[in-house]
C-alpha cells in the first residue's frame, strides 16, 4: 500500500517538476534567410555564422530580458521562390518575431511583401537601395548593408578629386550589377563625370577580354567593375592581359580577402570602396568603429577560424539592432518596429546607424572608405 | 588599325575558349562513337581536372606534377565511372545510359562541392602572367599554352586512333560493334577506354584554363553544355568536326560580345547552333546520321 502511495507522490512530483520546467520565459524566435549555398554562398555563409555566433553569445549571457533566443535559419540558395517559401514558413510555422536577411537584393525584394503583410520586421542584409526606399511604404523593412548609391558616391568623390572625368563601366547582369549600373549612370553628371562605355558580363562568364577590348578603344580614364564572386577577379586578370594601364575600380562587392587571393598579381593597385572592417587595424584609435570591428573580427576568428567579412557584418549589425530594440520594446510587433526605426548612434560594423521614419538604413557615404590593394593587403587609399 | 587590333583580340580570346570547347567536344565524340550515348558528365571531368590540379599544386608546388597527377586521377575516375555506374546496368538502351550520366554529373558536382566547398580557387599560370604583344593584340603566355597543348593533344589523339592497334580497335568498335566483337576485339574494354580517354581530355582542358578562369565546383555545367554544342555543331563523332565546332563557337561568342553586345554572348552561340541544326542536322562535318 505504502509502495503505491510513494509512486503516486513520485508521479505528482514529476508532474510538478514538468510544470516548473515550463516556467522559464518563452524563447524569442528570430528567423534568418540567407543564401548559404549557391553562387552567393560567400555572402550567406558568413551571415549565417555571424547570426549563430551572436545568438550563442546572447544565450550564454542569459538571453534578452530573461528570454532565451531561438534562431531558425533557412537557406534560399539565392532563389527567389525559395526565399518566399522560407519567409512564409518563418512567419506561419516558426512564429518568428523578426526576420534577418535575405542576402541578395532580388531575394529581399521578393520577401518583403510577405513580411510587410504579416507585420513582421525584416532586416535585410542586401545592398539594393530599393529595398528600404521609400521607407514610408516599407514600414516593416530595414537593412544594414550600405547601399550601392553610397558606394558610387564614394567612388565618384575619389575620381573627381583625382581629376578623372571619363569612365567605362562594366557591370554584372544580376540584380547587384543592374542596380549598380543605374547608380553609376545616374550619379555621374553630379560629379561632372561622363560614362564613355557601358558593358555588361554574365555572373558565370570566364572571359571578359572582348568587353575590355571595346573599352580600350574609348577615351576612358578608369574602368569601374561592378560584380561579385569570382568574375571581378577575372576582369582584373583580363585587364592586365590586355596591357591596359588605366586604374581599375571594383565595387564593395569585391572587398574581401578572397578577391585578393583570386586576382593574385593582377589585383595590385585596384581601388574599391569598402566597409572599414577590411582596414580596421590602420584606423586611428579615435574612430568609434575601431573597437567594434576588432571585437567582431576576433570573435569570428575564434569561432570559425577565419577572418570576419563585411558581409557577415551585415548580419552582425542586423542582430545587434534587433537585440537593442527587443531590450527596449519587447516582442510586441508595433513597439519593436518603432524601436528599430528609432535606432540612433548605433556604432556597428558597417558604419554608424541613425535610422528614422524616412531612412530605414541609417548610413551615410562615410560608411565607406576607398581602399587600395597594396602587396596583397587592403590599405586606405586616401 | 584600332578595329584591327580589337578584331585580333576577339579572335585570340575566342580561339582560346574555343580550344577548350574543342577538347570537351572531342570527349563527347569519343564516347558517342564507342557507345552511342552522350556523356553528360563530360563537363564535370573538366571541373575535376581543374580542381584536382589546384589541390595537387597546393600540396606539391610543381606544375608538371599537378598537371600529370590531375589528368591521371581524373582518367582513373572516368574508368571507374564506366565500370561502376554504366557497365552493371542491365537495360542498355541509350536513354537509360544517358540518364545515368546525368545522374553521375550531379553526383560529381555535389561531391566536388563537399570536398572543395563553394569557393573559387586560383592556379598560377604555367609560365608567368606578363602579356606578350602579338601584332596589334596582346596575348597571355597561358593562352599560348592552351592553344599549344590542345593542338598537341588533338594530334596525339588522331595518331592514337590511326596508328596504334588499340586505337584502330576502338574505331572498329565504333563502326561496327558486332563485327568488331566477332574478330575478337574486347568491346567492353574499348568502351571503358573511351571513358578514360575522354576524362583525360576533359581534365587537361580544365587544367589549361584554370589559370585564366579560376576553378570552382560548378564550372563544369556550362563548359559541358558549350562543348556539347560544339560537338553537335561540328558533327557528333567526327574529330575534325569537334575541333572546328569548338573553335567556331568560341570565336562566335567572342565576336558577339565584342561587336554586338556582351549580353548576347550565350544567345549568339546557341543561335548559330540552332541554325546549323535546321540547315544541316548532322553538323558541319558529320557524315553518318
Amino acid at each position: 500500500m505504502s509502495g503505491r502511495l510513494a509512486s503516486i507522490v513520485l508521479v505528482l512530483l514529476v508532474l510538478a517538476g514538468a510544470a516548473w520546467a515550463q516556467n522559464p520565459p518563452e524563447p524569442y524566435v528570430i528567423g534568418g534567410i540567407f543564401s548559404i549555398t549557391g553562387p552567393a554562398s560567400y555572402l550567406g555563409e558568413p551571415e549565417r555564422n555571424t547570426l549563430q555566433m551572436l545568438i550563442n553569445e546572447y544565450n550564454t549571457k542569459g538571453g534578452i530580458k530573461g528570454h532565451p533566443l531561438k534562431v531558425v535559419i533557412y537557406d534560399d540558395e539565392g532563389d527567389v521562390t525559395k526565399a518566399r517559401l522560407h519567409a512564409e514558413k518563418l512567419i506561419q510555422k516558426d512564429k518568428a518575431l523578426a526576420v534577418i536577411g535575405p542576402s541578395l537584393t532580388h531575394t529581399s525584394m521578393a520577401v518583403l511583401p510577405i513580411t510587410q503583410k504579416a507585420k513582421v520586421p525584416l532586416i535585410s542584409c542586401a545592398a539594393g537601395i530599393e529595398i528600404t526606399h521609400p521607407a514610408a511604404e516599407r514600414q516593416w523593412v530595414f537593412k544594414t548593408a550600405q547601399t550601392d548609391a553610397m558606394a558610387v558616391n564614394r567612388i565618384y568623390q575619389y575620381l573627381k578629386k583625382h581629376n578623372i572625368s571619363q569612365v567605362a563601366i562594366l557591370t554584372v547582369s544580376t540584380g547587384f550589377g543592374v542596380s549598380g549600373r543605374k547608380q553609376l549612370t545616374e550619379q555621374a553628371p553630379q560629379f561632372g563625370i561622363k560614362v564613355v562605355a557601358d558593358e555588361v558580363f554574365g555572373e558565370k562568364d570566364t572571359d571578359m577580354t572582348p568587353q575590355l577590348t571595346k573599352i580600350r578603344n574609348t577615351p576612358a580614364q578608369a574602368v569601374i567593375c561592378w560584380g561579385t564572386g569570382p568574375a571581378p577577379a577575372i576582369v582584373a586578370k583580363n585587364l592586365k592581359q590586355l596591357g591596359m594601364k588605366i586604374p581599375l575600380i571594383q565595387s564593395h562587392g569585391a572587398a574581401s580577402k578572397k578577391f585578393i587571393e583570386l586576382a593574385g598579381d593582377a589585383g595590385e593597385g585596384i581601388l574599391m570602396p569598402a566597409g572599414k572592417l577590411v582596414i580596421y587595424p590602420s584606423l586611428p584609435d579615435t574612430d568609434p568603429q575601431k573597437a567594434v570591428l576588432a571585437r567582431y573580427d576576433e570573435a569570428y576568428r575564434r569561432a570559425f577560424n577565419a577572418p570576419a567579412s563585411s558581409f557577415g557584418g551585415y548580419a552582425y549589425d542586423a542582430m545587434k539592432i534587433l537585440a537593442l530594440a527587443l531590450e527596449q520594446a519587447g516582442p510586441d510587433p508595433d513597439k519593436l518596429r518603432a524601436a528599430i526605426e528609432n535606432t540612433k548612434n548605433y556604432v556597428g560594423v558597417s558604419g554608424v546607424f541613425n535610422m528614422s521614419p524616412e531612412d530605414h538604413n541609417g548610413l551615410t557615404p562615410e560608411a565607406f572608405v576607398m581602399v587600395k590593394i597594396d602587396k596583397g593587403e587592403f590599405k586606405p587609399a586616401e | 588599325m584600332e578595329t584591327l587590333a580589337a578584331l585580333s583580340q576577339y579572335l585570340i580570346s575566342g580561339l582560346t575558349n574555343g580550344a577548350i570547347y574543342a577538347l570537351i567536344a572531342l570527349g563527347f565524340g569519343i564516347i558517342f562513337n564507342a557507345t552511342h550515348i552522350i556523356n553528360f558528365a563530360q563537363g564535370e571531368f573538366v571541373m575535376l581536372g581543374a580542381l584536382c590540379a589546384i589541390s595537387l599544386h597546393q600540396a606539391f608546388p610543381s606544375l608538371p606534377v599537378a598537371f600529370v597527377g590531375a589528368v591521371l586521377l581524373v582518367t582513373l575516375l572516368g574508368l571507374l565511372f564506366e565500370r561502376l555506374a554504366l557497365r552493371p546496368v542491365k537495360d542498355r538502351s541509350p536513354l537509360t545510359l544517358i540518364i545515368i550520366t546525368v545522374g553521375g554529373a550531379v553526383l560529381l558536382k555535389g561531391l566536388a562541392m563537399l570536398w572543395w566547398g563553394k569557393e573559387a580557387y586560383n592556379l598560377p599560370p604555367f609560365s608567368g602572367a606578363v602579356p606578350l604583344s602579338f601584332g596589334p593584340a596582346t596575348i597571355l603566355p597561358q593562352n599560348l599554352w592552351v592553344l599549344g597543348v590542345a593542338a598537341l593533344l588533338l594530334a596525339g589523339l588522331e595518331a592514337f586512333f590511326r596508328l596504334t592497334l588499340t586505337g584502330k580497335a576502338m574505331r572498329a568498335c565504333a563502326y561496327n560493334p558486332v563485327a568488331a566483337r566477332l574478330v575478337g576485339i574486347p568491346a567492353a574494354r574499348m568502351v571503358q577506354l573511351s571513358f578514360g580517354l575522354s576524362a583525360a581530355l576533359g581534365a587537361a582542358g580544365g587544367i589549361l584554363i584554370a589559370p585564366l578562369t579560376l576553378g570552382v565546383y560548378d564550372m563544369g555545367t556550362m563548359l559541358g553544355l558549350k562543348g556539347f554544342s560544339a560537338a553537335i555543331l561540328g558533327g557528333l563523332g567526327s574529330s575534325l568536326g569537334g575541333v572546328l565546332g569548338g573553335l567556331l563557337l568560341g570565336v562566335a561568342e567572342s565576336l558577339a560580345s565584342g561587336l554586338i553586345s556582351s549580353g548576347y554572348r550565350d544567345a549568339v552561340a546557341f543561335f548559330i547552333l540552332l541554325v546549323v541544326l535546321f540547315v544541316r542536322p548532322q553538323g558541319l562535318l558529320g557524315g553518318r546520321s
